[in-house]
């Protein structure tokens, strides 16, 4: 990275040479990336490129095929890791919410608080409704996910993540399913987040949000990184001919909007 | 939207006609339902009593006397089959969910404890009620296990009952427990839940909400099956209901028992019906069709 270290937090994430083959088709070939404290990490790419298969790596809900995950410089990949230990210190919030339809908002979010957590009832209860105040949703804390609407579910879950305080956050196109009036809300947490110091991983098609909020830009295409950089460099200053390409058509698609 | 933002306005001609004629239409529907179920029923009425052996059948099966007679010898077997209905439904609970856990582990050290599982389910969905009854009832008794005493045959029929719809049941729980969408489990384990914790909190309470309609139609089923522990001599509703009928040589006695299992039957069934309506609602929310 061009960064200089001395600017930089400690490295929270380094992935090293990662490899991820389903039946005899590879998906990531050779990945390799950083997110330091702090830090939002944007990957970009059109759909089938690994974004996903990364981020699912990472929380170790896909096994690699080959190379390192380290998480602060502990290689989680190993097998002889406990995984449920792992997955408590990294947050990952889905594309499509997967809010639990049994669960109030307020379940939902204190449900992990208390069973991996431990913390008692009341306890949790005091936590989740002080997150739910956070991004406004107080007086829907006992209303079950299906009367929410999308980014209302969308900040839920993504609190529901944040409640157990993870060392890292990943966020899975988290708002590629909502209306395009409710990106903003969803974005607006994202950047509080940011600066709050929470550290992040985020495949996203929100490529402004990207360019203004995030430290560092991925683009990938075919399980392979084209290009990266810092995302003003990245944004203004792409380098590599496909890389020039995918902006250019997602922007036209944008235009066209 | 608010109901008192709903009100606010008022109706228009076209409406109010619209509502006139709907309420024309109802009270029509009402009308017609009723004549024609009054007509049923006198017809159905007059084939049965002009049939030529009415007077004879009426006299052996519709008994007063003899119904009032053998009511409370019937009513007491009754509370036999009650006390077998519910010992029965608990452990059926229980074992059936077992078996369903059992069924999902997907550890390969569980394999013998899957496989067994699954043979136990195809074996007892196979063998029908009735011989499980007479190989639990005869056979346990035959083993002369001493240390286990004489058992009842009540205990006998509870636990043939109890092995025969764990089977169904089971199989009800795993249909259940399949049918909560993987992208739960996801969420779950990604929170850092365990995989025990993710069934216990999520997986199941979900399954068994979408269980709950078939759950029930299978204990109505239970709740009428428990009158074949009479076959092992148990002096349940039925059985009593046979040694009156021998008493008084009418068969009256059956019918008395017949409906009071059908008037404990009956809360259960709207029971269902009700837990299956809700469920339909909240998951098809609007339309009117």
């Amino acid at each position: 990275m061009s960064k200089s270290v001395n600017e930089l937090g400690p490295m929270i994430l380094n992935v090293k040479g990662v490899w991820k083959s389903f039946e005899d088709k590879d998906v990531l070939k050779g990945i390799d990336l950083e997110v330091y404290r702090g830090q939002i990490v944007a990957l970009i790419g059109s759909s089938g490129s690994g974004k996903s298969t990364l981020l699912r790596s990472v929380n170790l809900l896909e096994e690699i095929s080959d190379g390192q995950i380290l998480l602060n410089d502990v290689d989680i990949a190993d097998p002889r890791i406990n995984q449920d230990e792992v997955r408590r210190q990294i947050g990952l919030v889905f594309q499509a919410y997967n809010l639990f339809a049994h669960l109030s908002i307020l379940e939902n979010i204190t449900l992990a608080l208390r069973h991996v957590q431990g913390l008692e009832a009341e306890e949790a209860k005091t936590k989740a409704l002080a997150l739910l105040d956070r991004i406004g949703l107080l007086e829907k804390a006992n209303e079950y996910p299906d009367k929410l609407s999308g980014g209302q579910q969308q900040r839920t879950a993504i609190m529901r993540a944040v409640a157990l305080n993870p060392t890292l956050l990943l966020l899975d196109e988290v708002t590629s399913a909502l209306d395009p009036e409710l990106v903003s809300e969803v974005l607006e947490l994202i950047r509080d987040l940011k600066a709050s110091g929470t550290s992040i991983l985020m495949a996203t098609h929100e490529l402004s949000f990207a360019r203004d909020v995030a430290d560092w830009v991925v683009f990938l295409d075919g399980g392979v990184i084209i290009e990266e950089g810092p995302a003003k460099d990245f944004f203004e200053n792409p380098k590599m001919p496909r890389t020039i390409e995918f902006l250019q058509r997602l922007r036209r698609r944008a235009g066209e909007q | 939207m608010s109901n008192s933002e709903a009100r606010r306005f008022s109706p228009s001609e076209i409406e109010l006609d619209r509502r006139a004629f709907r309420l024309a239409r109802k009270r029509k529907s009402t009308l017609v339902a009723f004549i024609s179920t009054l007509a049923f029923a006198v017809f159905a009425w007059f084939a049965l009593v002009s049939s030529p052996g009415w007077p004879r059948v009426e006299q052996s099966f519709f008994n007063w006397e003899t119904a009032v007679e053998a009511f409370p010898a019937v009513i007491d077997g009754l509370l036999l089959n009650l006390r077998v209905l519910f010992f029965s439904a608990i452990g059926v609970l229980v074992f059936g969910l077992t078996l369903a856990l059992l069924r999902t582990l997907r550890s390969p050290i569980f394999t013998p404890i899957r496989l067994l599982a699954r043979g136990y389910v195809d074996l007892f969905r196979g063998l029908p009620l009735i011989i499980v009854l007479y190989l639990v009832g005869f056979g346990i008794p035959g083993l002369r296990l001493e240390f286990l005493g004489r058992i009842p045959v009540e205990v006998l029929g509870t636990v043939a009952l109890t092995l025969t719809y764990s089977a169904y049941v089971a199989e009800v729980f795993r249909a259940g427990i399949e049918a909560v969408h993987p992208s739960q489990r996801l969420a779950a384990r990604s929170l850092g839940l365990t995989y025990g914790q993710t069934m216990k909190l999520v997986v199941l309470p979900q399954a068994f909400r979408k269980v709950a309609p078939p759950l029930m139609n299978d204990f109505v089923s239970l709740q009428k099956d428990v009158g074949l522990i009479s076959v092992l001599g148990a002096v349940d509703a039925v059985r009593a209901a046979q040694i009156e009928v021998a008493q008084f040589a009418n068969f009256t006695p059956y019918v008395v028992a017949g409906l009071l299992f059908v008037l404990l039957a009956i809360p259960t069934v709207r029971a269902a019906d009700y837990v299956t309506n809700r469920l339909a609602k909240r998951e098809q929310a609007g339309g009117v069709l």
